[in-house]
């Protein structure tokens, strides 16, 4: 099977056909329960890309990612009688993942510095008093053209793919999977404020990879 | 920081637009971002392209699962079933 990041990352959000994992999860986790295994598969198609997103950008390759899901959803079939819902499933489940994946020894997430230095626009852009001397140019309605046509999510995911892993898995929860700043937080085990930080982080370098893209300076 | 000067530079700005967006921003750093935004087309262009590339990044989404994959997991359930009899 075929699980890649550009494969489980490229497919625009439009025109997706909706399916029975657009359930909430809370349901689905009772059902799942109560012993209904179509429950489980509904909760597997609503959570599983995501989860070898984030799995594959922790560990060394997508068969690792593979192994990490898989023990992942096991895991949650084992605990989910013990699953107090004190936070939302997905949390949860994330959660999890990010355990397994970092304990199987690929990373050392901990270590890797919250950011990496210097700003986040090329100080030559700005002149002596910080004012813009090379300002960016207007670009969005163009990106969003090219967007509907398919053609930028490519350029997107590879400048996802060349950021450091914490800047990336922040991005990827927050702006790809959309959850909260604090289930972020949650799920990765670091501050509000290194969260900030790399999040930060991780969209300028995406602004300046659509910039380089679509001219500009 | 440079919150004690008086005018925030365009350069200081564009470390600021996560905290912005993000509502962490006191209400009066808050203020004088946007009031440097209301003189400076260029911070607000830039503004502008942040809002977009996190509105592009978002419309990525995951594929749906492979057919493979889907018989893994159910074989994977029936094997959790099948344990705990």
């Amino acid at each position: 099977m075929h699980l890649g990041l550009i494969a489980a990352i490229v497919l625009p959000r439009r025109g997706r056909r909706r399916t029975p994992s657009e359930d909430a999860d809370g349901e689905l986790v009772a059902r799942l329960r109560a012993g209904e295994e179509q429950a489980f598969l509904a909760l597997v198609e609503r959570h599983n890309a995501s989860m070898l997103r984030i799995a594959g950008s922790l560990v060394s390759s997508s068969a690792i990612a593979e192994e990490v899901v898989q023990d992942t959803w096991l895991a949650v079939l084992r605990g989910i009688d013990g699953f107090a819902g004190r936070s939302a499933f997905r949390t949860w489940l994330l959660r999890i993942l990010v355990n397994r994946a970092t304990s199987t020894g690929m990373r050392e997430r901990r270590s890797v510095a919250v950011g990496d230095a210097g700003p986040v626009v090329d100080r030559a852009r700005f002149d002596a008093s910080g004012a813009w001397m090379s300002p960016p140019q207007h670009w969005v309605e163009e990106a969003e053209e090219r967007m509907l046509a398919q053609g930028l999510a490519q350029q997107i995911h590879a400048a996802l793919g060349e950021l450091p892993a914490l800047q990336r898995e922040v991005v990827l929860l927050r702006d790809v999977d959309g959850l909260s700043g604090a289930e972020v937080c949650e799920v990765l085990e670091i501050s509000e404020a290194n969260q900030r930080v790399l999040l930060h982080r991780g969209r300028s370098r995406l602004r300046q990879a659509l910039e380089d893209e679509l001219g500009g300076s | 920081m440079f919150w004690n000067r008086a005018e925030l530079a365009c350069q200081e700005m564009v470390e600021l637009v996560t905290d912005y967006l993000e509502g962490a921003l006191t209400r009066s750093q808050r203020r004088r971002f946007e009031a440097h935004l209301a003189g400076c087309e260029n911070c607000t262009e830039y503004l502008r392209q942040m809002r977009a590339t996190i509105r592009l990044t978002g419309s990525l989404h995951a594929g749906d699962m492979t057919p493979a994959m889907r018989e893994e997991l159910t074989e994977l359930y029936r094997r959790w079933r099948a344990e705990g009899d």
